[in-house]
């Protein structure tokens, strides 16, 4: 059991970082010499979060600040005829109504993808796609004039299931995109035919995983303010508080849409209340924000609703997987083969990535030899899909370890034995082009075999109950930024003044998942002083470097490393001028605990209270121990400059400076105290040649091993899950408490979408856009789980870490399969495992006749629309229904 | 609508306000007094974010009426801070990675406050099912539960043992 020092600011320590009750005791680790870096440490903003006093977006108000709303289309696929606005624009308070044609511009996150329109200029393509802003005094009268706004449609042939929009040659989505396929790959890597005939067992089967979103806690928000240029009088800059991961894209959409140089526009970004993807592109209402602060003169504010927030979406498409596996008798992987279709919604999004990210990512975490793919990104009438937590992977490989699970048995080997057999041997380079270096999967397994005893207890729990296991991967960040240039995916400035202050400023942004308290970290243990003394300003595009954001789970890899590049740079000044006065080399000098001192001197061992212009403990300055005593001048933190030579003059050269003597000294020799550092990842880790070879390269991969103990009710189809132990291999853990927080919001996210989460779709129509009808789990319905992280310590990663944010979720759905099957001799091959689809398989199994529990009644097909309670501002009767053939059974 | 005169007392103190009678409590709140800890999820009473305490019992100020809370001792987490500094309960949730966004956690916040007062000593299912009434998407709850146990721990190691009813 590990014990931790003192706490940052004055906190309280942790006697004992293992959980009261002894559960989940950290394993002994090798003891490492840091002294911030691998401390179980409260975030950096902790306490602005838990006192209520942090600031969101929607928290923000300015002078003469304006409400947005937005009209939504009710149409799945309509051209606009006619809009008037002008009964709207009359209505007392109403300031400005903008439209499409007010910034008829196209953009979209990828360069490749360029297809929305902030307003809908000619087409409407989803229920719910924009239509119309309207700025007012108050959020009443702009719904009032929402209700005011006329607008024609012709309606158009929607398209709901991809299978068939793909087989369409006229009213197309988008003109040039034929049979609405956004983008489709096919990959060949190694010989898959050849695999396939030497497999001794060859599984094949179809698989779903079916829609599910972020439902991060905080509704999208934007507050867009022009300034008045001051020699013209006209509007001139643009500032965006806007809840997003990427500021830096937002700032570049937001120039091209308006028409304004980037360097013209300013965006900050506030607390976000997650993202988990859902924010890493524009959403529509940043833009739309701006259009109508710009027509309006005045700052306006525009915060979705939370049905507003499931139509703008954005999350994991429907995947269709169907895939094939051969294996030897020995259980070695001979050749996979997947075909798997993505129902993308109205526009592009992310989705060539996420296509992409889906082939290539069943590399990297098993040696496969041989690797076919086939994948579709198919545009339907719904709203866009795009990038969530665990991009990409997560649906292929629900369906890839399930398939896995069900070779091992047929071939009579041990589940955990199977993934064992099938080990990369790193480093290399996988069929697919990808390096792997680092490469704690082997240990992962071991240990998650070993926390669920999985030995003594597979195969021997009653009926009903069963254990599962499954591993995953995530990338550390994308190897090739979507925006190509040679620009350095990340960049950090660091500032030291005579105040021994140290600013770090990073575009990356803190969405919850620890980014700035991982960069203060990385700062304060190069710079070997106390982490108050640390400042992080982030993400604002007027003050902070370039970065690409927070998404790919890359803000600790790229950003971190940026970091510890920047503050080595500073590092290296003060030490330079710190040898001089202490008459020894640079490299003689240790820099801890806000002390720098020669090698071998005082300053270790000892852990920083954090106070700014502490006195130096006694005794700590060895053999010059009257030193310590404070110097006159000293003034709140600064060292006036008279009086510190006239200390040197005293004293001559000693052993030992304190770190605001250090940092004086250093701004006295070199004239300023700054340093940058950027990152960007080698050429050897950005992939292989073939079309499409830009997704899937990572510097670096997480992996992730878990076991899953459930129990599955025979006679209502209910499966509770009791128990997870998740291994994630996050390469060295600079903060215990953030790492296994992500791990276990990983891992409990993808619980929910192996069990409850669903976004349920009617003809366009989303059946459930709200937090009560789309179910993520409660306290109650939350697993334990049990995090175990292993560190493999990669040679690239900031002091060794790696991802830890999403490479956990993939495992969980297939480990909960597999946990079924264990417990009821079922195979799911459609995700989510609602009572309704463990019942059919159930009954399937039996070959007795499905139940049609509804008796051909759909209750949740409204006659129309409006009924199931759509809000006010969707009008009209709404899409009209059509008939459809019922779901296949689930289940083999 | 036109607005009327209320006195709403919030955190021990007691504010003049002109709403329209239909304004919600969250609205008065966030808007009218500028308490913009409490928060908006879901506008529907399924999130909880926006969980106050109204005469000690937790409320999910998005669909109050202010005006039914008249006379009624109101409280926030702007006023659940104690002498100044933050509660055991609140700096447990940062030292235990309780929160991670944040945005959820006042709702939390006062949700525990009410458990703990009206329960010194839950078990962990007294715990999961008081914590049912609000949604978190970062946690998965789990650090919640070690901050909450930290926090009574914390609370009983001060030598303060909060008595049944009493607000901690």
């Amino acid at each position: 059991m590990k014990t931790t020092e003192s706490r940052r600011n004055g906190t309280k320590a942790l006697s004992s970082y293992a959980r009261p009750d002894g559960r989940g005791a950290r394993p002994t680790r090798p003891m490492t010499d840091f002294s911030i870096i691998g401390k179980p440490i409260a975030m950096v903003d902790a306490a602005g979060k838990t006192s209520g006093a942090g600031k969101y977006t929607d928290d923000l108000s300015l002078p003469g600040m304006l409400v947005g709303k937005i009209l939504h289309s009710p149409h799945p696929h309509a051209r606009i005829e006619r809009i008037d606005t002008s009964k709207a624009e009359q209505l007392d308070g109403v300031i400005a109504v903008a439209i499409g044609a007010d910034a008829p511009n196209t953009y979209g996150i990828l360069p490749v993808g360029h297809d929305e329109h902030a307003l809908a200029v000619d087409k409407v393509r989803y229920v719910g796609d924009n239509v119309a802003c309207v700025a007012a005094e108050d959020e009443a009268t702009a719904e009032s004039a929402l209700e005011l706004i006329d607008v024609d449609y012709e309606l158009l042939p929607a398209y709901f299931d991809p299978e068939d929009s793909m087989k369409t040659e006229r009213d197309l989505i988008h003109d040039n995109k034929a049979h609405n396929l956004e983008k489709d790959y096919h990959h060949v890597f190694g010989d898959p035919e050849k695999g396939f005939a030497e497999a001794d067992q060859i599984a094949e089967a179809r698989y779903i995983a079916n829609e599910v979103t972020h439902a991060a806690m905080e509704p999208h928000s934007t507050l867009a303010s022009f300034e008045l240029d001051s020699h013209t009088g006209k509007l001139g800059r643009l500032t965006v508080w806007s809840s997003t991961q990427v500021p830096y894209y937002l700032q570049h959409k937001l120039s091209l849409v308006l028409e304004m140089p980037m360097s013209q526009i300013r965006v900050i970004k506030p607390l976000v209340g997650g993202g988990f993807g859902g924010k890493s592109e524009v959403i529509p209402l940043e833009i739309i924000a701006a259009i109508a602060a710009r027509k309006a003169k005045r700052p306006v504010k525009i915060t979705y609703t939370r049905e507003e927030v499931f139509w703008a979406h954005r999350g994991r498409p429907r995947t269709i997987i169907d895939l094939k596996t051969g294996v030897k008798n020995d259980g070695r992987i001979t050749a996979v083969k997947a075909r798997v279709v993505q129902d993308g919604g109205g526009y592009c999004s992310y989705g060539v990535v996420t296509i992409l990210y889906s082939g290539a990512l069943l590399g990297a975490l098993y040696d496969i030899p041989n690797i076919q793919y086939d994948g579709y990104r198919v545009l339907t009438n719904k709203p866009a899909c795009g990038a969530m937590r665990g991009h990409g992977t997560v649906n292929v490989r629900f369906a890839f370890e399930s398939q896995l699970d069900e070779l091992a048995a047929r071939i009579n080997l041990d589940r955990a034995e199977i993934r064992r057999r099938n080990l990369l041997q790193p480093p290399c380079i996988t069929v697919n082009g990808l390096r792997v270096q680092s490469y704690g999967l082997p240990e992962c397994i071991d240990k998650v075999v070993e926390r669920s005893d999985w030995q003594n207890r597979k195969g021997k729990l009653p009926r009903g109950r069963g254990l599962g296991i499954a591993c995953s991967h995530y990338v550390s960040g994308a190897a090739n930024s979507i925006i190509r240039s040679d620009m350095p995916h990340s960049t950090v400035n660091i500032k030291i003044d005579r105040d021994g202050g140290v600013v770090v400023y990073t575009g990356a942004s803190e969405i919850g998942q620890g980014s700035d308290t991982m960069t203060a970290q990385i700062a304060a243990e190069v710079l070997g002083c106390s982490l108050a003394r640390v400042k992080v300003i982030a993400a604002d595009t007027d003050l902070t470097p370039i970065d690409i954001g927070s998404y790919s789970s890359r803000v600790t890899f790229m950003a971190g490393n940026a970091t510890l590049r920047a503050a080595q740079e500073v590092k290296k000044q003060i030490a330079s001028a710190a040898a001089k006065k202490m008459v020894c080399s640079p490299e003689e000098l240790v820099f801890r605990n806000d002390l720098v001192s020669r090698n071998g001197g005082a300053g270790t061992g000892h852990v920083g209270t954090g106070a700014l212009a502490r006195p130096v403990p006694a005794g700590f300055l060895g053999t010059n121990s009257s030193a310590h005593a404070s110097v006159s001048g000293r003034v709140e933190g600064q060292i006036l400059r008279g009086s510190l030579q006239q200390k040197r003059k005293d004293q001559g050269p000693k052993d030992s400076m304190s770190f605001e003597e250090a940092v004086v000294a250093a701004i006295d020799f070199h004239g300023a105290l700054t340093g940058t550092g950027s990152y960007a990842p080698p050429p050897e880790a950005r992939g292989g040649k073939h079309k499409g070879a830009g997704v899937g390269p990572s510097p670096a991969y997480s992996y992730s091993a878990q076991v899953a103990e459930v129990t599955v009710d025979e006679d209502t189809g209910e499966v509770t899950v009791h128990k997870v132990w998740a291994a994630h291999d996050c390469g060295r853990a600079l903060n215990p408490v953030s790492v296994e927080g992500q791990i276990i919001g990983s891992v409990w996210m993808g619980m929910g979408q192996a069990l409850t989460e669903e976004m349920i779709w009617k003809d366009g129509l989303l059946m459930n856009p709200g937090l009560l009808e789309y179910r993520s789990p409660s306290s109650v319905e939350s697993p334990e789980v049990e995090p175990i992280i292993v560190e493999s310590i990669d040679a690239e990663g900031p002091f060794g870490a790696k991802e830890c944010s999403e490479g956990s979720l993939a495992a969980t759905i297939p480990a909960i399969a597999n946990a079924i099957y264990d417990a009821v001799g079922i195979r799911l091959h459609e995700a989510p495992f609602t009572p309704e689809r463990v019942l059919a398989a159930l009954r399937a199994k039996k070959n007795a006749k499905t139940l049609n529990l509804t008796e051909g009644v759909d209750p949740t097909a409204p006659a129309r629309f409006r009924e199931h309670g759509g809000a006010v501002w969707f009008k009209g009767k709404g899409a009209e229904r059509v008939g459809r053939a019922p779901s296949p059974a689930n289940g083999d | 609508m036109k607005k009327q005169l209320l006195e709403l007392r919030v955190n021990g103190r007691t504010h003049e306000i002109a709403i329209e009678p239909n304004r919600l409590l969250l609205d008065a709140l966030r808007v009218d007094l500028q308490l913009t800890g409490s928060k908006r999820g879901c506008d529907d009473s399924s999130c909880g974010a926006c969980t106050v305490l109204v005469d000690g019992t937790p409320m999910l100020s998005c669909t109050m009426l202010a005006a039914s809370c008249e006379g009624e001792e109101i409280t926030t987490i702007e006023g659940i801070s104690e002498h100044g500094a933050l509660a055991a309960i609140q700096k447990a949730y940062g030292d235990w990675g309780g929160a991670q966004c944040g945005f959820c956690t006042p709702g939390f916040m006062m949700t525990v406050k009410h458990l703990l007062a009206t329960n010194p000593n839950p078990s962990e299912a007294d715990i999961r099912e008081a914590l049912s009434s609000n949604l978190c998407r970062c946690t998965g709850y789990s650090q919640m539960y070690e901050a909450i146990k930290a926090a009574i721990e914390a609370e009983q190691k001060a030598g303060h043992q909060p008595q049944s009813g009493e607000i901690v």
